[in-house]
């Protein structure tokens, strides 16, 4: 019996040492092979007398069994080593940088057009537009804003041709919508507009929103509320305080100018809110009855609610601008921070 | 917080102590430094006097001076008794600038000669002043004047109202110049006064110097800062006349009229006008003296040698001053103000306060009041009520709250339950409509305490359309995806970006534009683009992708045609210089593709042709539904060379109203079975378009064939000279069934037979 115990631990640690699958064959050819020592003996039971058969070929199947087992799991180990020398060999370095094309961005002005017209829609607010070369009427004398009035003087206007000019702010729109449509009208109006003047804080072009809604209970009230909704929400700070001034505008009555509590320094006082801890940031007020008469509008039945929003200073406060010129440089490394 | 803007506050000076009002009592040389004197100066310390040693060259006996004393703290030093080479010093003689009180100083501060010695110098020069800086809107003119002010902080706070009582000056003379009013539209109301024996050779007194200077005034003479001082006080603002030169025959008489066609005016600000017929003058009987409401004239101006004065106090209409200033461009204190209204119940009392304070400061003797009066601006009642207050404001206040709000703005009414009656009052000149009263109870009332409320929903859904892009997000986002960058450029632009890039010769020209670079609208956004490049590449960006989304102007028979353009610019590597790919120069078809982008689902037609801008090899038209919808190419080597770019950029720019609209989706059935795959290579004359052979395939295709695209092309080495080789790969499949060998080649082969017979072309073995 020992000749078959010795087989097979020979061939076990035969196998222990092989390294490859070549290696692995001789070793099964020899052991297992047609004219293998295991089959040999296999071979050989006829040779035994009739009645130790049985057993004595039980035993060589177990030991040829063990000798499979032994060749399957040596080939299993080969396979697996031979598996994490190829991913060893094909590991990359994964700290390479990625390859091709990256992706551009959205202009920053854009970018918070885009947040104010959401912020709007989200609440029912319509988009329109209108007219960059505008005419004399629609920019200024439908808003109340007479010939001679001292407030063209304080609109720096470019002048085109006779009765016609760049729009100086966004709100003709109000009245070629107010036109258009019947109330309740619920709109906002973007888009760029023009005025002669180039300083440190001043572009000759920049972006304004205009707001309006026009409703038969419409109140300064809801316009307060629906600007702080605003405010809060374009900024992301519940925290964020309000107030209205009395101001002048021809087209709105009563008017007001909107603060916000300094987004910077949250109210405490610094540079950009000239240690103030406010921020003028809009001009508002009720639509004027002689505007909402221009616009077709019974002025008695309706009352509406005005503002505009200057889209440059909420960029600039949103994302820490300090140079209004540099919206208009396009200087790559500028617009190359807005992804 | 109620409509009066305080811009800043500041103070009149640094802060600064025991600084004292001295008299220079007499004056040594120092034995041993020849540009210090040793200076024995009077500060109020009885017949003690101070020993100071002061280097300033105009240093003086009996000059009166500010002198900081020992222990005394001035901006940026201390002083200290000390010793100059060996003479003992007790304090500093002292400059406007060593007090800070001006930049800079040729040498001491020379004070009147009434100031009293020893007096605190603060309070000798009113140093503890604060200058309140207003922020007025327009419509506001009232608070154009101390008084005017004065009402309105009373309304604000509710305190107490007291101005000055204003008598009337004695008069001690008959002389009078009558006054005609030829348009008294233009000017109902028209004060004067002779004034006769003054001398100008008096000093205007210090305190008036000082708040003329402190309300931004610069001080003429006695009789000019007098009236503007009035005018600071009360809003009015006046105009004295040298009596002397006014033109009179016995008894003399002024004249309000419109100036006549020829007339000139030499005027205070040295301009010699040419008067139009639509300005307002005073003149006497043969010449105008002055442009009513803006401005007097030289001739007649008061002068050192004045001796006899004619003073005027009028109300211009607005509307006549309206405008004129714009029209002369340059303004004055004058028109400011009654261009914007003057308050026309203190006419009289504006000019006897006048007279009162030239008679106390200039001396001589005042004649009556001559009067011109005609209709005053109506004061019309206006209807508030007190329903529409509340549904306005979106307030509940009752009646009784409102009308004390108009009792504090001073405000004439009557209440009728719910209807207020009141009449503006007459320096008022914003209050003309309810909603105008609403804005006052609601200042008052202070906007802070207008609740904020959100108002209810209203539960219907904004339409949303699906094939219609309004913000043209959807290409900036395509293109953004695409590696590119928005920029936004001026709208305005040099007329030669036009004439280069647009071949337009006839833009949108501004009348006033705010430079030569920027004097005409643009027709195109590649002028834009195009610097947009310069700029970075100056700045070492040797890459640039960019595009922007515009309005584009061109004027067409007198009407303005505003169409929005989509532009692009792609400058540099066709990827970014990385590890691992082949660093290449970007090229037409790189960017093609993106215009593809931007177009699907459905295809455009790319044909030759040529753009002024581009390079006539290597730009083409871009058609959507045979109507043009924009270009693409190379920049004309010619403009490259004239804007200095060291590469050729791609270009496009197409309209957006091309791209505005899409097609919604409709699914076709997907087929179970497979396709199959077959590739043709044909050669072809090189001048034959590749768009041309897919165009007749897909045109005579069986239907089985589900695509034909190009794969390859070869010319050069090889080829022909003349012929370029194409590869197309055909995708075959029926929805139904799987298809037949015989299906196949009958398909392919009538797909050969076409460019065969219309292409000549050679299928390629």
């Amino acid at each position: 019996m020992d000749d078959l115990e010795n087989l097979v631990n020979e061939a076990i640690a035969l196998l222990s040492d092989v390294e490859n699958v070549a290696q692995l064959e001789q070793i099964k050819v020899r052991f297992l092979g047609k004219e293998g020592e295991l089959t040999k003996l296999l071979k050989g039971l006829g040779s035994l007398p009739q009645k130790d058969r049985p057993l004595r070929g039980n035993l060589i199947n177990q030991a040829k069994k063990t000798v499979e087992d032994a060749l399957d799991r040596r080939r299993k180990y080969l396979e697996e080593q031979r598996l994490q020398s190829q991913l060893e060999e094909e590991a990359l370095d994964v700290t390479l940088p990625g390859r091709g094309l990256a992706i551009g961005g959205l202009h920053p002005v854009s970018r918070v057009l885009t947040r104010i017209e959401s912020l709007f829609r989200s609440i029912g607010f319509s988009v329109a537009s209108g007219p960059e070369i505008e005419t004399d009427f629609y920019n200024f004398t439908a808003l109340n804003i007479p010939e001679n009035h001292p407030a063209r003087a304080m609109h720096d206007t470019f002048y085109v041709d006779n009765g016609y000019l760049l729009r100086t702010h966004t709100s003709p729109v109000q009245i070629r919508y107010m036109k258009a449509h019947r109330p309740p009208l619920k709109v906002i109006a973007p888009g760029r507009v023009y005025r002669c003047d180039s300083d440190v804080t001043h572009t000759p072009m920049f972006h304004q929103v205009e707001g309006l809604w026009v409703d038969e209970e419409v109140s300064f009230s809801a316009l307060k509320g629906i600007l702080k909704d605003f405010m809060q929400n374009f900024f992301e700070r519940e925290e964020l305080s309000i107030r209205f001034r009395p101001s002048f505008f021809p087209f709105t009555e009563p008017s007001a100018e909107m603060d916000i509590s300094c987004v910077m320094c949250g109210g405490k006082g610094c540079r950009v809110c000239s240690n103030t801890g406010w921020l003028e940031v809009l001009g508002c007020g009720m639509v004027h009855p002689n505007v909402l008469k221009h616009g077709g509008i019974d002025h008695e039945k309706y009352t509406g609610l005005a503002f505009g929003l200057g889209v440059e200073r909420l960029a600039m406060l949103r994302y820490g601008v300090n140079d209004l010129r540099l919206f208009f440089e396009n200087d790559l490394r500028f617009l190359e921070q807005f992804n | 917080m109620a409509g009066l803007e305080v811009e800043s506050v500041e103070a009149m000076a640094p802060s600064f102590d025991k600084v004292v009002v001295a008299e220079v009592v007499s004056i040594e040389k120092h034995p041993s430094a020849d540009r210090l004197n040793v200076c024995q100066v009077d500060v109020g310390f009885g017949d003690k006097s101070l020993q100071v040693v002061c280097g300033a060259p105009n240093v003086a006996v009996g000059v009166k001076v500010p002198c900081a004393l020992v222990g005394a703290h001035l901006p940026g030093i201390d002083i200290k008794r000390s010793t100059l080479r060996g003479v003992e010093s007790f304090g500093m003689l002292c400059s406007a600038k060593e007090l800070g009180l001006n930049e800079s100083a040729d040498g001491l501060l020379l004070l009147p000669n009434d100031a009293p010695n020893g007096m605190n110098f603060r309070d000798f020069y009113a140093l503890d002043d604060k200058i309140f800086t207003l922020k007025l809107t327009p419509n506001r003119a009232d608070c154009l004047g101390l008084f005017g002010i004065a009402r309105e902080v009373s309304a604000i706070t509710a305190a107490d109202l007291k101005l000055p009582v204003i008598r009337p000056a004695e008069c001690a003379i008959d002389s009078i110049l009558n006054v005609q009013i030829d348009n008294p539209e233009a000017c109902p109301l028209y004060c004067g006064r002779v004034v006769q024996g003054i001398s100008l050779d008096v000093v205007t007194p210090l305190w008036l110097v000082q708040r003329l200077e402190r309300g931004g005034i610069r001080s003429v003479n006695a009789v000019v800062d007098i009236l503007n001082y009035v005018m600071l006080e009360m809003g009015q603002p006046m105009h004295a006349f040298d009596l002397a030169k006014i033109n009179n025959s016995h008894p003399g008489k002024i004249y309000v009229r419109y100036a006549e066609k020829g007339e000139r005016l030499e005027l205070l600000n040295g301009i010699n006008l040419e008067l139009e017929p639509d300005m307002l003058t005073i003149a006497d009987e043969n010449a105008p003296l002055a442009l009513a409401g803006i401005m007097g004239g030289i001739p007649s101006g008061v002068q050192q040698e004045t001796t006899d004065l004619f003073l005027e106090s009028a109300f211009f209409s607005p509307e006549v001053i309206n405008g004129k200033s714009f029209r002369l461009g340059f303004s004055s204190d004058s028109a400011h103000r009654f261009e914007r209204g003057v308050n026309f119940a203190a006419t009289r009392d504006a000019l006897e306060r006048a007279t009162e304070l030239i008679l106390k400061i200039c001396g001589g003797k005042a004649g009556p009041i001559t009067e011109a009066k005609h209709a005053l601006p109506q004061r019309q009642t206006v209807k508030v009520r007190a329903s529409r207050v509340n549904r306005l404001l979106g307030i509940e206040i009752d009646g009784e709250l409102i009308s004390a709000i108009f009792k504090r703005l001073k405000f004439d009414f009557v209440v009728d339950g719910d209807v207020f009656c009141v009449t503006p009052p007459p320096y008022r000149f914003d209050l003309a409509i309810e909603e105008d009263f609403i804005e006052e109870v609601a200042r008052i009332y202070g906007y802070d305490h207008i609740p904020t409320s959100l108002p209810r929903p209203e539960m219907s859904m904004l339409p949303e359309p699906e094939v219609i892009d309004i913000s043209s997000m959807r290409l900036k986002d395509i293109l953004i995806n695409r590696d590119y960058r928005e920029v936004i450029n001026y709208a305005f632009v040099e007329a030669n970006w036009e004439t280069d890039f647009a071949n337009n010769s006839s833009p949108v020209v501004l009348k006033n534009p705010i430079s030569s670079q920027m004097e005409v609208m643009r027709s195109s956004l590649i002028g834009g683009l195009i610097a947009n490049l310069q700029f970075n590449l100056n700045r070492k960006q040797n890459r640039v992708r960019i595009f922007e989304v515009g309005c584009c102007f061109t004027k067409n028979e007198g009407n303005y045609q505003q169409i929005e353009n989509i532009a692009g610019l792609c400058y540099g590597d066709a990827v970014p210089e990385q590890w691992g790919i082949d660093s290449r120069n970007i090229d037409f078809f790189d960017v093609k593709m993106d215009l593809e982008s931007l177009f699907l689902p459905e295809s455009v037609i790319f044909e030759k042709s040529l753009h002024p801008a581009l390079h006539p090899g290597k730009s083409a038209q871009i058609y959507k539904d045979n109507k043009v919808a924009g270009w693409l190419g190379e920049l004309h080597p010619r403009l490259q060379r004239k804007y200095d770019l060291p590469k050729a950029p791609i270009l496009f720019e197409l309209r957006l109203s091309a791209l505005s609209s899409r097609i919604l989706p409709k699914i076709k059935k997907l087929s179970k079975f497979p396709p199959v795959r077959r590739d043709i290579a044909i050669v072809v004359s090189s001048d034959i378009s590749a768009h041309s052979l897919l165009e007749s395939m897909n045109a005579e295709k069986n239907a089985i064939v589900s695509e034909i695209y190009l794969f390859d092309l070869y010319s050069g080495k090889g080829m022909e000279p003349g012929k370029k080789s194409l590869a197309f790969r055909i995708l075959l499949q029926d929805a139904e069934k799987t298809l037949v060998d015989k299906e196949v080649d009958e398909a392919i082969t009538k797909l050969i037979n076409v460019l065969e017979s219309k292409y000549n072309a050679k299928l390629r073995s």
